[in-house]
């Protein structure tokens, strides 16, 4: 049958190149592996050029592939299901990229697309590392490709295809109306895509400009990291086992470079975008992302050992394959739905998990195997490090921070072990913590030892050398952190005093740090930036230690409520962070006062803007924010919200909303209408209505307040507006000396004012109701006060600047070292 | 594994590297077995009310035939409700914070918090919304315009 509106040639195309892509890099894999085993020369030249020849048909199809996707989004194509799923007509082109990669099929091939470009990369520049270390790469683009293929084989369905049509993809299957005469059962009509006027749009919170950047960053940064892993494989397969670590350097510092920039960008996007109230939330995706760093830095470490030493290449193998092998299960975490209640940004299941776990031991059980055989035979010095050697100092550095990984790991794991134990635990109280307690002497061991180990030699250290050396840095950096300290305000207190004190110490320590690596540069290696890349990264890492600490504990929330009902906090009780702003008046915020001016609307888009006024009493200050709300939009019922924020050098103030003012309120009754009720009886206003529940009279009133002969009656009465909310209200009225005293009750939100006028023996009463004229405008919001944030985000740039010059004289010394010998 | 195959291979002239190895490594251990005892449990809201004062994860949902509590103007900290479980027993909810826009469409709310005095103090509500993606594709067919999306999880988080 033909359906009217649709355009099939670029999935046609698509389905295509995904099968290319399919058998070229199978071809590839198994091209590059006889080139390796080959022992003549002849042989190993011929498969070698199949492969490449293969590889280069695959990177042309995934390129083909990412294209075409691109044209289908781009042109609005909504016959694609994804497409349709995941942008709109109203989509910015800058986020028609952010589409791209919102779904799980886009972003592997994000993933895919930059192996293709390491790859190619890899075939021009590793020489006789090339048959081997493609090898992986090619099998990659493999596992890759199954991703995306959605063929079923033997009733099960690999991959999930990004060019399924949305009438294939089951989504239309329910709606009676696009299909002849009105009955599901039967076929679609024909112009059924006249129906289907626009897509679903990209998630409101994912429209932000990090996530078009984001994203391929991170993906790079994840793709990077089987080029190490590969050069371990190709060093355990060809029994060469030291000398792959020259070409490797380069990449794995590349890797750490682009993966560290990659997390903290999605940092930003956290900072900026997502109401989390803050960059790091330790929540399982960002975990998941940041463990493989943290392992890839212990082994970039331990490499540099090696090459001085001759020791650690045994843990260095390990490291490199672990840091890679939680790239994969980082994505079977985040894309399996395993996460379930645990995590707030992980993808949708597609019903993949099988897939996604053979895809996380195909490459893990292997590696571990091969590398357990091999163990062996890798080189290893008997003779023991000395205390006083850099090496010493900065494998215990290299093991710390694999072992942070693994703790933060452990925890993360915790819906993994629920599901394989049966068991049923949740993450505790404050789950944030459970991280911080740990993680905070992380960094006061690795921010000592980055200050210190440079100045140490490698082998051994006379004490005299490294005191003349490290002295002047040291007593700086003494006079720097105890600044830091007395001026710096932070007073964590909410954790007790342990923790306040770990704080000042792993400040101290990161202080010492940015200092002593700073002199370094001067003290060390004589100003010679050539060779400072290792000191100015671990500045920059310093200044990330630093900006962490003083962010975070000195975070400060500015809306914490004192105007709204004064309920006494308990001690143990959070601050009420809610702050009600009604528009046009001034309310009390802190050294703030605010008012919410208005809001405007987006031209195509439930989206409102809303203006909030703030102005410093010392009058020093003033600026109005524009946090803006996406209202029940595209099925998402309630409020997505974006923050706005002021920036200043030293802080950063933020508010967003966390609650409007309905919108659809009608009104207006002027005076109040009488109406007669008995209990059970409803009545209806203008949005809503009310339920009678009792009338009550109280008794023993005191006499002092209602004169002899009072009396009060209460009527409780439930009120059930359109929109869901049910309130309770007591209308009272009461006879106090003589007087009639009427007491009414409000229920703002529905702007409704309910009067009791008279109670009658029978329980009978007469109730006034009135709502106000004008609709009451207001907004709840919350803010906050980050300091030092830019401290963080600078420490990241000084850190990837300072692991990039390192990577660039690495390739420089491979390239001399080539041409001299 | 490995560092174990180092040891035994080694145990004979240990090195402080080793020593300094294995005392980090019992400690990470000591760490993940810290955090399994302080983890907390799911619950229902018999075994909820069973330990009164406990941080629990109640699994619920809204009861829409009792009143929920929430005028942002009055006070904007304050939210109260009742949930009811699979089981059919139900609780009064308070939570200090800002009332969950889509609190009323959830099918299934996670609350983080502990049972004392008669009511459940929440501290933080996660909001599971039904997948209208696979079940209600009757927006499609009402307004002819898809508006259909993936399931979301929103957090209502007090961090």
């Amino acid at each position: 049958m033909d359906y009217i509106g649709e355009h099939l040639l670029p999935g046609q195309l698509g389905q295509f190149f995904i099968v290319l892509s399919l058998v070229a890099s199978l071809v590839a894999t198994f091209s590059y592996f006889k080139s390796a085993q080959s022992k003549i020369e002849e042989d190993s030249t011929y498969w070698r050029k199949l492969a490449r020849l293969a590889f280069i048909t695959e990177s042309f199809s995934v390129f083909a592939i990412f294209a075409i996707l691109f044209y289908i989004i781009y042109n609005h194509l909504f016959e694609y299901h994804y497409a349709w799923k995941h942008s709109s007509l109203s989509l910015e082109f800058k986020y028609l990229l952010a589409c791209f990669w919102e779904g799980q099929e886009g972003s592997f091939m994000l993933w895919s697309l930059w192996h293709c470009v390491l790859g190619l990369i890899l075939i021009k520049t590793s020489k006789k590392w090339e048959a081997p270390v493609m090898t992986v790469v090619s099998f990659m683009q493999f596992c890759l490709a199954t991703m995306i293929a959605g063929l079923y084989i033997l009733g099960w369905k690999m991959g999930s295809n990004p060019f399924v049509l949305l009438r294939d993809s089951g989504v239309l299957d329910n709606a009676p109306g696009l299909h002849m005469n009105m009955d599901v059962t039967q076929a679609l009509k024909p112009d059924y895509m006249l129906s289907i006027k626009d897509g679903n749009d990209l998630n409101p919170l994912l429209q932000n400009y990090w996530m078009v950047i984001h994203p391929p960053v991170l993906f790079m940064g994840f793709a990077s990291t089987i080029v190490p892993f590969a050069f371990v494989i190709a060093g355990l397969w060809k029994k060469n086992f030291g000398e792959w670590t020259k070409p490797a350097l380069p990449w794995a510092l590349f890797s750490a470079a682009v993966l560290g920039v990659g997390i903290m960008m999605g940092a930003m996007w956290a900072y900026e975008s997502l109401t989390f109230g803050g960059y790091w939330a330790w929540d399982p995706v960002e975990n998941a992302s940041l463990v493989p760093w943290l392992i890839l830095i212990s082994g970039i470490h331990t490499l540099l050992i090696y090459k001085h030493s001759g020791h650690s290449l045994r843990a260095t193998h390990l490291f490199f394959i672990l840091s890679f092998a939680f790239v994969l299960y980082s994505t079977f975490l985040t894309r399996s739905g395993i996460l379930g209640e645990a995590s707030v940004h992980a993808f949708t299941d597609l019903g993949m998990n099988f897939q996604l776990l053979t895809f996380l031991l195909i490459f893990v059980l292997p590696a571990l195997v091969f590398f357990y055989i091999r163990y062996k035979e890798i080189p290893s010095i008997q003779k023991e490090e000395n205390t006083s050697s850099r090496e010493f100092w900065m494998f215990i550095g290299a093991l710390v921070f694999f072992l942070s990984a693994i703790v933060i790991i452990g925890k993360t794991s915790l819906p993994v072990f629920n599901k394989i134990f049966g068991t049923k635990i949740a993450p505790p109280e404050d789950a944030e913590f459970a991280y911080n307690s740990i993680q905070v002497y992380v960094a006061v061991i690795i921010g000592l030892l980055t200050a210190i180990t440079q100045y140490l030699k490698y082998k051994e250290t006379s004490g005299k050398y490294f005191w003349k050396k490290i002295g002047i840095p040291t007593v700086i950096a003494i006079i720097a952190a105890t600044l830091v300290l007395l001026y710096g305000d932070i007073n964590y207190n909410k954790k007790g005093p342990v923790f306040l004190g770990s704080i000042w110490l792993a400040v101290a320590c990161s202080v010492y740090a940015i200092i002593a690596n700073t002199a370094y540069i001067w003290v060390g290696i004589n100003g010679k930036l050539k060779l400072s890349g290792g000191s100015v990264s671990h500045v920059g890492f310093g200044m990330v230690l630093l900006g962490i600490l003083i962010s975070s504990s000195n975070k400060e929330v500015l809306s914490n409520n004192i105007n709204g009902i004064p309920a006494p906090l308990d001690k143990n009780e959070d601050p009420r962070e809610n702050l009600t702003l009604v528009q046009g008046l001034t309310s009390d915020m802190g050294k703030y006062s605010l008012t919410y001016e208005g809001d405007s609307s987006h031209p195509k888009k439930q989206l409102s803007f809303y203006k909030i006024h703030f102005k410093s009493k010392n009058g020093k200050e003033e600026f109005t924010l524009t946090p803006n709300s996406f209202v029940n939009y595209k099925g998402n019922e309630g409020l997505m919200s974006n923050p706005d924020a002021r920036h200043y050098w030293d802080h950063d103030v933020f508010t967003y909303i966390t609650s409007i003012a309905n919108p659809d309120k009608t009104k207006d009754t002027t005076a109040f209408k009488t109406n007669n009720l008995k209990p059970g009886d409803s009545l209806f206003y203008s949005s809503g209505f009310m339920i009678l529940q009792d009338v009550k009279e109280k008794d023993s009133l005191p006499v002092a307040i209602f004169g002899e002969k009072g009396t009060l009656h209460e009527a409780a009465l439930k009120v059930y507006s359109k929109t869901g909310s049910i309130y309770s209200v007591t209308s009272r009225l009461a006879v106090a000396k003589g007087e009639l005293l009427s007491l009414p009750d409000t229920i703002i939100a529905e702007s409704l004012i309910l009067q009791l006028q008279k109670v009658n023996p029978d329980k009978s009463i007469e109730i006034g109701t009135k709502e106000s004229n004008s609709v009451m405008k207001y907004v709840t919001i919350k803010a906050y006060k980050f300091p030092f944030i830019n401290l963080l985000w600078g420490g990241v740039v000084i850190t990837a600047i300072g692991i990039l010059m390192s990577m660039i004289r690495r390739i420089r010394l491979n390239r001399n070292n080539l041409s001299g010998s | 594994m490995v560092f174990g195959l180092t040891l035994q291979s080694q145990i004979k002239n240990m090195k402080k590297i080793h020593i300094a190895l294995l005392v980090l490594i019992a400690g990470a251990i000591a760490v993940l077995l810290t955090f399994l005892k302080t983890a907390s449990t799911y619950d229902t809201i018999d075994t909820a009310i069973a330990k009164p004062g406990k941080f629990v994860h109640l699994m619920a949902r809204l009861d829409k035939s009792q009143p929920i509590e929430y005028d942002a103007i009055k006070n904007p900290n304050y939210l109260s409700f009742t949930a009811v479980d699979t089981l059919g027993k139900s609780v009064k909810v308070v939570y200090h914070n800002a009332k969950p826009d889509n609190m009323e469409m959830s099918e299934r709310l996670v609350l983080k918090g502990n049972y004392h005095d008669g009511f459940f103090d929440c501290k933080d509500i996660q909001t599971k919304c039904p997948s209208k993606y696979k079940d209600n594709m009757k927006a499609t067919d009402k307004n002819l315009q898809s508006t259909s999306t993936p399931a979301t999880t929103n957090s209502a988080e007090s961090k």
